[in-house]
């Protein structure tokens, strides 16, 4: 029967399989951070029960690392009892970690991936919903709470039933200035934050193949935002060009053996997909959200949307509690929104090719002194390369910030935070009310506008910044 | 984790859409490391800043069932965000769409997910806006929600219908898979990577 890449990697681990019954599924690699891993911990310890395979686990810190003074004790009190906790037990159960300070810390989809330890056809979880950014390897990687931590902590598998298997299908190509962050918000805009529920999404398409592999990290990472429970992109050329040479990468025989299987990672060509949704690249423009939810967004070019002119009465209501929050009136062109932070960061938009973006955009230039420009790597290893690069001379020349690596304003779990009423340009993944800081207002948007914001101070699409000369 | 068998109490409307676990539970609220005591973040923006969001509304005080509009629970894994609903007194959610990872995560802690047609949702809304005082039933014995002379039915899946009314622990049933999880480690390809020993540098 044919089946689809997903549908290939599902069967691959089940464990067993019983009518009634969730199957009980492999884990092939369990990434841990200190915020959803205490308890689990805990439970372990409460049952006498041991990590059953630290060997396929790997931890960090990173939602509450603050990205200056790196190297002192944490200073709020309760974020450093958290990544004390992790410290304690990577320790009794004898785990892998890259705490504060180490060459492989940072925020734990931007390592995974790094050290190599994210391959095709694998199966991959972590207490954090983000964990399908790993899926643009074609592996299954998703996000689960603090219990199934637990479970996959004692156990190595996880109950899990069958999702069903959509396709989103990106043809052509993408004009300038157009990036893999707008593909992802206009295909959230277009089928909802609910729309993927209960779905593992394919992205297909030419569109797709032409991109990197850390272009299709920034798809796949958003997935969540669709409502999916996993993205995936089948693994080809480009994927293995980028894990050869990697720490963890497989070598010689063993490297070939895993390209043979690797390559068989495709949806078979009469596969069926519940559901099927298609996008024209060349038709796509920069996308920037106006909302508070990750599917109220529109093209820069177009204007704040008006409540009154929505159909459905639970999105109108919805519409109209986003503008009060967000401070915005309908009608007012999105190019004309001012902005007084510019976040480039985050597992969505926080490896080298979104800080090359930014630095070649604002090379010789100035971030507008109404406005101010934090840039985050994703990771140690992100902040060394770039370091390397002299991108940081790039940012600093320009007024913007350089900062140690985490998760840092993507959710201000750290000190890295915006204030009541201020308005961010970001580039993570989520504008929900309070996100980056009580009050604050987000708008998502790609490394490119984000530069080209910083520069004008306001929304701006890469080609306008050409166009001002700024 | 506690039985759900059947649970009578009062409903709050929370009739707003795309309730994200942001809202839920702020992320300033996830530094703890217990497992309880996460109900003074339970949708704490809102009741910070909107004196008349339903949870602030005496009427509403004491509610056990939260009745909340379509894509509830949306967002991070944040299993807290089902810790402070059930701190915060909840036993029952009823929506006519949730988030996956949040309605997985709510039945592994015991928190009851029904999921209503939304026309459904609105008689209830409704019917708990007239009486606030109104005893809903959710029974999942008969896969039921009943009130004054209303009884719609519900479906869950059998397996998780089973462990919610027997209370069970995931981990204990899975163990007794032990030999299974073994056989497939065996037939595992040798080049999968192993965190550990971590590579020489």
């Amino acid at each position: 029967m044919p089946k689809t890449l997903a549908e290939k990697v599902y069967d691959a681990h089940v464990v067993r399989s019983t009518e009634g019954e969730p199957d009980l599924l492999y884990i092939d690699l369990h990434l841990v951070h200190e915020v959803t891993s205490p308890q689990a911990f805990d439970g372990l310890r409460a049952a006498g029960r041991t990590v059953r395979r630290p060997d396929l686990t790997m931890t960090t810190e990173d939602h509450n690392v603050p990205t200056l003074d790196i190297l002192k004790p944490i200073a709020d009190p309760i974020s450093r009892a958290q990544v004390d906790a992790l410290r304690r037990n990577t320790a009794e159960f004898g785990l892998r970690t890259a705490p504060m300070g180490d060459r492989d810390q940072g925020i734990v989809h931007v390592i995974g991936p790094q050290l190599g330890l994210t391959q095709p056809g694998m199966t991959i979880v972590c207490g954090d919903s983000h964990t399908s950014t790993h899926g643009a390897f074609g592996a299954l990687a998703f996000g689960i709470g603090t219990s199934e931590v637990e479970h996959v902590l004692a156990t190595q598998t996880l109950p899990q039933y069958r999702a069903k298997q959509m396709s989103v299908t990106v043809d052509g190509e993408l004009p300038p200035g157009v990036s893999a962050k707008d593909v992802i918000l206009a295909v959230i805009a277009e089928i909802g934050t609910g729309g993927g529920q209960g779905h593992v999404i394919e992205y297909r398409g030419s569109a797709i193949r032409a991109l990197s592999m850390e272009a299709r990290m920034t798809i796949c990472n958003m997935s969540i935002e669709a409502g999916a429970k996993a993205g995936l992109i089948a693994p080809d050329q480009t994927t293995f060009d980028y894990l050869a040479g990697r720490p963890h990468a497989p070598q010689g025989a063993d490297w070939d053996a895993a390209v043979a299987y690797w390559s068989t990672l495709t949806t078979d060509e009469d596969a069926v997909f519940d559901r099927e949704v298609v996008l024209d690249a060349a038709s796509l423009a920069p996308f920037v959200t106006w909302g508070t939810n990750p599917g109220q967004g529109l093209p820069l070019s177009a204007s704040v949307p008006d409540p009154a002119q929505i159909a459905d009465e639970g999105d109108r209501r919805a519409a109209e509690q986003a503008l009060a929050y967000m401070g915005l009136t309908a009608g007012t062109p999105l190019s004309e929104i001012a902005v007084d932070t510019v976040f480039v960061g985050s597992c969505t938009n926080g490896r080298i090719e979104d800080l090359r973006v930014v630095a070649e955009a604002v090379r010789g230039r100035k971030v507008a002194d109404s406005t101010r420009l934090l840039v985050v790597p994703g990771s140690v290893q992100v902040k060394a390369q770039a370091e390397a690069e002299g991108l940081d001379r790039v940012f600093t020349d320009a007024g913007a910030e350089w900062r140690g690596a985490g998760c840092s304003m993507c959710l201000g779990m750290n000190p890295d935070q915006l204030k009541p009423g201020e308005r961010s340009a970001s580039t993570s993944n989520r504008n929900f009310q309070g996100r980056q800081g009580k009050g604050g207002r987000t708008h998502l948007v790609s490394p490119a506008v984000a530069a080209a914001t910083a520069l004008t101070g306001k929304l701006t699409a890469p080609a306008a910044l050409e166009k001002t000369g700024v | 984790m506690d039985a759900f068998t059947t649970h009578t109490g009062t409903a709050v409307p929370l009739r707003r859409t795309n309730v994200d676990t942001d809202q839920i539970i702020p992320a300033e609220y996830l530094k703890r490391i217990t497992r309880t005591g996460f109900e003074d973040g339970l949708f704490v923006a809102w009741r910070t800043n909107e004196p008349d969001f339903v949870l602030n509304l005496p009427q509403f005080a004491g509610a056990s069932i939260l009745v909340a509009g379509p894509d509830f629970g949306t967002g991070s894994s944040r299993e807290h965000a089902v810790w402070a609903l059930m701190d915060g007194g909840f036993r029952v959610v009823i929506s006519s769409r949730f988030a996956d990872i949040f309605r997985n995560n709510s039945t592994k802690a015991g928190l009851l997910t029904v999921l209503l047609p939304q026309e459904e949702v609105e008689a209830l809304w409704k019917a708990i806006e007239e009486d606030p005082s109104l005893a809903v039933t959710v029974d999942l014995e008969n896969n039921s929600v009943r009130y004054a002379a209303t009884t719609v039915p519900f479906s869950i899946d059998a397996y998780t219908r089973w462990r919610l009314l027997e209370g069970l622990d995931d981990v204990g049933l899975t163990e007794r898979h032990l030999g299974d999880i073994e056989a497939f480690e065996a037939a595992r390809p040798s080049w999968l990577p192993r965190t550990l020993p971590a590579p020489a540098r």
